[in-house]
């Protein structure tokens, strides 16, 4: 996946998750749950998302590399091979 | 019209999903409100034949209002003599009891000995199929003719055609936005965006799944408007819309205002604190997720909601009703959970007899409940009939939270946000996950001594996760 893929897949899920959410507002770093004000029920439902997308299992000890849109992008793209 | 939370005054009716002469079942979602906060599908609370929709679409009606007539069958009538009763009022077909109709309401109505039904729902060979299901089949490719209904003579319900479908299309469907205007899917959040800001949705083309229209569309709409000449072009938001967005707003401040006044002007409150050693817990939680796919891992939230219903089983004056000075304690606990809109306010839609669902069930009923709360579209039963509210603020960083009761609710739960602290165990210094937990209850109906017992249960149970 690359990073453009990557982050237009975040976008999708996150208006799932939380269709007011502006990806384009979030400041480089900051962390998506305390930007876009997403609880733990909507972290999961984001990470949930991302799994359906590409059959990622994403453990929970992988939700730290998730918290900001270029780790989630950093990770989307590199667990290449195994997206399907 | 139901109300739909404490705070309603008043719905406007979006959408009608039945017409007359339809079947309707229990719990078929008959019409789409929208409120001051949300969007709401509203579901029948009984089984029957819609006779007459009293209220157009696009019209707004106060609480209480009449929104069609239904004859039931337990109501029973003589074929060709139907007993039509006003959507509200009669029990027998109200679809959905406000609290504030509890224990005032008529007695169910008790009209002449129920007689066979005009003939359709009793009809066997030709499949009685209602235009909600027929719909519901269609759109998850189920094929009806395959199915042995469990309704009233064979009915083919809801349940029947979700069961038929496969599991991945119906996920799928729950996912889609609702369909808004005939024809157009739009999610309640672009239609509430474009009524704001001037937008004729059905000019759009939607970007998101399915052709949707979403909010960004919207936006882009109302930022490049089309040049029509006949059409003075803003380059701003006119003045009109955005009074439009501050009058919502501004609605949805008072229904609160109103509502937390009441609360505290008529509930003396009593508020007691207590702070959760976690440990168990979190090493349960963590061993039960490492086994667990993605959807189905769970929250440390459902686990305190959990222990909240099971607590409030074992000290019933936390869980019910204060109506007209007396208080009613409820069988069921049907837990409210306080969801934040990001667009400003709070709603605290239930989820249903928690005591009984197993963790798995808890934690999807409250995915789905917070998915759907944020797209705003939630149900009636839902926003009605919580018997107990749950609010855990704990995610915005706050050690505590001293809630204010929903009326006529007694009680409010707050849990805070789970932190590591040092802790003395056995009489050894550590750090452990702990979270603070305080209740807010009625004086009227317990003391301190009992919620302190009720705070004690919640901290016991979560001691044995494994029994949650």
């Amino acid at each position: 996946m690359t990073n453009d893929e990557a982050r237009q897949l975040i976008r999708t899920v996150l208006h799932q998750v939380a269709p007011e959410a502006d990806l384009d507002g979030v400041a480089p770093g900051e962390t998506l749950q305390e930007a876009l004000d997403l609880d733990s029920m909507d972290f999961l439902n984001f990470v949930t998302g991302l799994h359906e997308a590409t059959g990622l299992e994403i453990p929970e000890r992988d939700y730290g590399r998730l918290s900001t849109a270029e780790g989630c992008v950093a990770y989307l793209a590199s667990s290449g091979p195994r997206v399907g | 019209m139901p109300s739909l939370g404490a705070d309603m005054e008043a719905g406007t009716i979006t959408q009608w999903l039945v017409k007359p002469g339809d079947h309707v079942h229990r719990s078929d979602i008959v019409a789409v409100v929208e409120t001051e906060k949300s969007t709401i599908e509203v579901e029948i609370f009984e089984d029957g034949i819609i006779d007459e929709l009293l209220v157009h679409e696009g019209e707004k009606v106060p609480v209480g209002a009449a929104l069609a007539r239904v004859t039931t069958q337990t109501a029973g009538a003589a074929p060709g003599q139907p007993i039509t009763v006003p959507l509200e009022r009669a029990p027998a077909v109200t679809p959905v009891i406000g609290p504030e109709d509890r224990g005032t309401a008529p007695s169910p109505v008790t009209g002449p000995v129920p007689a066979a039904l005009p003939v359709p729902l009793a009809a066997s060979p030709p499949l009685v199929v209602s235009p909600i299901v027929r719909h519901l089949a269609e759109r998850l490719g189920v094929d009806l003719s395959t199915l042995h209904g469990s309704g009233l003579g064979g009915t083919v319900t809801r349940a029947d055609v979700e069961q038929a479908a496969p599991p991945a299309r119906l996920e799928a469907s729950r996912r889609e936005p609702a369909t808004g205007e005939r024809g157009i899917r739009s999610s309640p959040f672009a239609r509430r965006l474009a009524a704001e800001l001037g937008v004729d949705v059905s000019a759009l083309r939607g970007s998101g799944p399915g052709g949707a229209i979403i909010g960004s569309d919207v936006r882009r709409a109302a930022s490049h408007p089309t040049a029509e000449p006949t059409l003075a072009v803003a380059p701003t938001m006119s003045p009109a819309s955005s009074t439009a967005a501050e009058n919502r707003q501004a609605a949805m401040r008072l229904a609160i205002a109103a509502l937390m006044a009441r609360s505290k002007r008529e509930i003396p409150h009593y508020y007691l604190s207590t702070t959760i050693d976690l440990s168990a817990a979190s090493t349960w939680l963590e061993q039960a997720n490492l086994e667990r796919p993605v959807t189905t891992r769970l929250v440390m939230a459902a686990l305190l909601v959990k222990a909240t219903a099971l607590a409030a089983k074992h000290v019933p004056e936390m869980n019910g009703f204060m109506i007209d000075g007396a208080f009613a304690s409820s069988e069921a606990v049907h837990v409210g959970v306080a969801i934040s809109l990001r667009t400003g306010g709070v709603i605290a839609p239930a989820v249903h007899n928690v005591d009984r669902l197993s963790l798995d069930e808890l934690m999807a009923g409250l995915k789905d409940l917070v998915r759907r709360a944020r797209a705003g579209v939630l149900r009636s039963s839902e926003m009605s009939d919580s018997t107990l509210t749950v609010t855990n603020l704990g995610d915005l960083g706050v050690d505590e939270v001293f809630g204010v009761i929903y009326p006529p609710q007694v009680a409010m739960v707050g849990f805070g946000r789970p932190t590591e602290r040092p802790w003395v165990h056995n009489r050894t210094l550590g750090v452990h996950p702990c979270v603070t937990v305080t209740l807010s209850a009625d004086h009227r109906v317990s003391d301190g001594h009992r919620g302190a017992r009720f705070l004690g249960r919640i901290d016991h149970l979560l001691q044995e996760p494994e029994r949650l």
